[in-house]
């Protein structure tokens, strides 16, 4: 015990190898969730016609998304484009593509529930004014839908910040992947590595999502009035 | 609403059910059909000189034989080949990480040309890919406080330890009833138990045992060969027969300089240590005596 596993982070390129690793995650995060709650307001939207065929669709694409395990959808994208579609995609654009398809999805399931929780007669309020559909929307629902959102839309986000850990089976190497890759190769000169690697991984997924809670309370505050 | 929600369920678990079958039937009747139906092709060896970048999948995690050191550049048993490979072909080297669950579809898709990541041959995987001749081959090793145990009859009526399902537990069950037979469902709880003394020995795979008993004190390895002997090749895409040849050439021709005992000396020894004898894991020119 008397070796400290926290050097094997100074020895060599480490520590910027592991902060490499963590912009991998970084960049493919925001990419997708950026995404995720732009597509995933429209869908929200979609999902409240009345239209019983879209209600159809989107229910299904839904569902899918769901009962698929994140695993299986990236193997789905990466391996199982390139075998019956003959695309070759790079792992990064799988990864984002699935972690769209997922956020998309969990995120106009939570927009459609806000946008119902809304109660009628605003909406009603808002025809007897002579507002059209768009606008009811623009100004009435999506403002008050956006507020009731943010607890679950942030728990959302943070999900698929973690999950990015799966990507390293599609030979993305991200943080986590780096870690282990330092732990590894020194194992037999310093066996306690793993448990310095994986207390430095842990502080710097706290560090990019504590930010988002804080912003997340703040906005609810800020909003209440 | 709940009618509908009804409805679009059993449409949902039909599909699944339907795809399910579909799928599993496609793998087990005719895997040979599913790999040429793969749409994306594995480049032949002219095209992997004209791009002047040959892509292998090796582990990143898995040392002796893949890792990535400090620096951030590939080492290990495997890689040290990858780069001899590369270098006679005149092209970089590109490796790509795999994990040992997605090794055969790096293949299959031809995401990647070779495997070089401590691939074992079986049956099952050489129904998928083609494996080139092996340069480097595993069997059972025994490792025992101070190496006691230096044959195999000197475990009758002895208690040895062994991880379930492993090649270790089957070997012993069928060969040498006579001895006892502690077994555990992970590596690191036999190694507790060994390392407690509540066994006279353990055996499994000699890559694992030799490099455990280095880090151990008091233990040693007695036995360092036994048991089937199991051959690790590089792998390429099915039918990828131009790109095999080349290799199965190039391993031949660098047995003449020994290559892979240089590659040993180089990567495992410092690992297993000088008690390892090369000759129970090298495979030169292909060839595996017994």
């Amino acid at each position: 015990m008397q070796d400290l596993g926290i050097k094997i982070l100074l020895q060599g390129d480490n520590l910027v190898r592991l902060l490499q690793g963590l912009g991998v995650t970084i960049s493919i995060s925001v990419i997708s969730v950026l995404l995720s709650l732009a597509f995933g307001v429209l869908l929200g939207i979609v999902m409240m016609v009345k239209n019983p065929l879209i209600r159809f669709i989107t229910r299904l694409y839904l569902e899918f998304i769901r009962i698929m395990p994140q695993l299986v959808l990236l193997f789905l994208v990466y391996f199982g484009s390139a075998k019956h579609l003959g695309w070759d995609l790079g792992g990064e654009t799988a990864s984002v593509i699935v972690f769209v398809l997922w956020g998309t999805a969990e995120m106009g399931d939570l927009v459609r529930g806000a946008l119902q929780s809304i109660s009628v007669h605003q909406t009603e309020s808002g025809k007897a004014l002579g507002l059209t559909k768009g606008q009811i929307y623009y100004y009435i629902l999506i403002p008050q839908a956006v507020k009731r959102l943010i607890p679950q839309a942030m728990n959302l986000v943070t999900r698929m910040i973690k999950t990015t850990s799966l990507i390293v089976l599609i030979g993305v190497v991200e943080v986590v992947k780096t870690g282990q890759q330092i732990i590894e190769s020194a194992r037999l000169t310093s066996p306690s590595a793993a448990l310095w690697i994986y207390g430095v991984i842990f502080f710097m997924y706290f560090i990019i999502c504590y930010p988002i809670s804080l912003i997340a309370g703040h906005l609810e505050k800020v909003w209440k009035e | 609403m709940k009618k509908l929600l009804v409805a679009f369920l059993t449409v949902v678990l039909a599909l699944g059910v339907f795809t399910g079958c579909g799928g599993s039937k496609n793998s087990s009747d005719d895997t040979t059909k599913t790999q040429t139906t793969s749409k994306t092709k594995a480049r032949t060896l002219k095209e992997i000189k004209k791009s002047g970048e040959i892509v292998i999948g090796v582990f990143s995690d898995k040392k002796p034989f893949g890792y990535v050191d400090e620096k951030g550049i590939y080492q290990g048993y495997d890689v040290y080949f990858g780069n001899r490979l590369a270098k006679d072909l005149g092209v970089k080297v590109k490796y790509v990480p795999v994990e040992a669950a997605s090794r055969v579809e790096y293949l299959v898709t031809g995401k990647v040309d070779i495997i070089l990541a401590n691939f074992t041959v079986t049956d099952e995987r050489a129904e998928q890919v083609d494996f080139a001749l092996p340069y480097m081959k595993v069997s059972l090793g025994v490792v025992s406080p101070n190496g006691k145990i230096t044959k195999e009859s000197q475990l009758d009526g002895k208690t040895l330890i062994v991880s379930k399902g492993t090649t270790a537990e089957t070997y012993f069950t069928k060969n040498h009833p006579k001895v006892k037979l502690l077994k555990f469902d992970q590596y690191s709880e036999a190694f507790n138990a060994l390392a407690d003394g509540r066994g006279d020995a353990l055996s499994t795979d000699n890559t694992e045992v030799l490099a455990w008993a280095l880090e151990n004190k008091g233990f040693k390895v007695g036995i360092d060969s036994l048991g089937n002997v199991d051959t690790i090749a590089p792998a390429v895409q099915k039918g990828n027969k131009e790109l095999k040849d080349y290799i199965n050439k190039e391993i031949k021709s660098l047995a003449k300089e020994k290559f892979f005992h240089k590659d040993y000396e180089k990567t495992l020894k410092p690992v297993y240590g000088a008690s390892a004898n090369p000759e129970n894991l090298v495979v030169e020119g292909g060839v595996v005596e017994k």
